[in-house]
């Protein structure tokens, strides 16, 4: 389930692992990573109506922080630096 | 060494110079394209069906040629010489732009601050999303594979071929533009800049130091 | 029974993964070299500022053509190119003019001269 729209700083949520063919702001490489809000951003327009034309419905957004450990596991670069991106709340789910 | 490559501080505000300073002479001589010919098909089309004019097409590339990292820099300089606007700054960037009078439309602006502990720096690996409407255009290489590829897996080695190398014990924030936000990054004040003024400290901030590839060094 | 083999058609194998979706993916040495922007390009970007601003279409549909061009496009095509498409087909979509319209301006366009300049008109420099 997704974050409320206010939800709380540093409160978990993984990217949900979706691959739908057409256009998303979810990025590949954050699908399936665990991260912490870093703020709450207010609501947006989903850009997966606003893309093709549609009324778009107004969704909530957040800055997520994920580390590099949790992003690319062995593979990061250094382990404690940080990665941030906007994640609509509808990609979001919370984590216990 | 940091470096900038053609970094514009000079504003243009005509349609005929390139952001250089240079003519579109090249680009006029030039054998006509496919894809030229449909701008100009497009923008005909347009404004014969009065959807715009073309004073107002005009009028939007003055305004886009107007806007360079200069602006961008002065906004750093006073947040280098105001605490208050600083932390006006960093609760709401677009409001404190908009109150040094820069005209920044919708631009939805957050500032990340760099710190003895803390080096950010801003990509859009989904396409090429850049503060625009208060630091121009972006470099061609923001919009590159390489960067937006590289910068979120490994931004330090990727920092050291723009020429900064970071030490270990700062910890590295990518920031990626991935919808409606837009980012700056505050630049650390660099010392021995005590005492300067604001003009002064805002020739120092170049845009790769807002973008984040690049830090501010003090004047020799 | 039938006699001889029964073939299917070929799938793909794609993971799904978008083209323009390249984080975290291989890449060369960032080439630090910038271009000045071309007086046809900036007004491409004019266009596309205008368009939205006159909410004909959205930067979310700008994006999403480019997105649907596909990797070969974006090898072959520069990014004005890319975003003189994208704009035009954006616009196309709102029924902003009709591709009948648009092919005879751009047949119009080109008998004009050889050059951008000889094209373009207008009297700008």
């Amino acid at each position: 389930m997704a974050p409320a729209p206010g939800a709380a700083m540093t409160e978990r949520v993984r990217v949900r692992e979706m691959i739908p063919p057409g256009h998303v702001r979810a990025p590949y490489y954050l699908r399936g990573k665990v991260g912490e809000i870093e703020r709450p951003l207010g609501p947006f327009g989903n850009p997966e109506q606003l893309a093709y034309g549609v009324p778009a419905d107004k969704v909530p957004l957040f800055r997520v922080r994920f580390t590099m450990a949790e992003v690319w596991g062995d593979g990061a670069e250094n382990p404690g630096d940080t990665l941030d991106a906007e994640i609509y709340a509808h990609w979001l789910e919370k984590v216990d | 060494m940091p470096h900038d490559h053609h970094d514009h501080h000079t504003p243009h505000s005509h349609s005929g110079l390139s952001p250089s300073g240079h003519p579109y002479r090249a680009d006029q001589d030039m054998p006509l394209t496919y894809w030229q010919s449909l701008e100009i098909a497009v923008r005909e089309l347009l404004i014969e069906k009065g959807i715009t004019t073309e004073l107002e097409v005009m009028a939007t590339i003055d305004q886009m040629d107007s806007r360079s990292p200069a602006d961008g820099a002065k906004v750093v300089a006073r947040a280098w010489s105001d605490p208050d606007f600083k932390a006006r700054l960093l609760a709401d960037a677009s409001a404190a732009s908009r109150e040094m009078g820069f005209d920044i439309g919708a631009l939805r602006l957050i500032a990340v601050e760099n710190t003895d502990s803390v080096h950010n720096v801003i990509v859009c690996t989904l396409c090429s999303c850049y503060p625009r409407n208060l630091l121009g255009l972006p470099p061609d290489w923001y919009k590159q594979r390489a960067y937006r590829s590289r910068v979120v897996k490994e931004p330090r080695k990727v920092l050291t071929e723009f020429g900064l190398t970071l030490p270990d014990d700062m910890t590295v924030r990518v920031h990626d533009s991935t919808a409606d936000m837009r980012y700056i990054v505050l630049p650390a004040r660099p010392a021995g800049t005590e005492g300067l003024s604001e003009d002064d400290l805002a020739a120092l901030v170049t845009r790769d130091s807002m973008i984040g590839v690049a830090i501010v060094k003090a004047p020799e | 029974m039938r006699a001889g083999r029964i073939t299917l058609s070929r799938m793909s194998d794609t993971d799904g993964r978008r083209w323009h979706d390249m984080g975290g993916l291989d890449g060369d040495r960032v080439a630090l070299d910038e271009h000045d922007y071309a007086l046809w390009e900036k007004r491409v970007d004019a266009l596309m500022i205008l368009s939205t601003t006159k909410g004909l279409f959205t930067v979310d549909g700008l994006r999403r053509v480019i997105e649907d061009l596909g990797p070969d496009y974006y090898e072959k095509m520069s990014y004005y190119e890319r975003w003189v498409h994208s704009v035009n087909q954006n616009l196309i979509e709102a029924g902003a003019y009709s591709l009948t319209e648009l092919s005879d301006k751009m047949a119009e366009v080109k008998a004009r001269g050889e050059t951008y300049g000889a094209c373009a008109g207008g009297g700008d420099d």
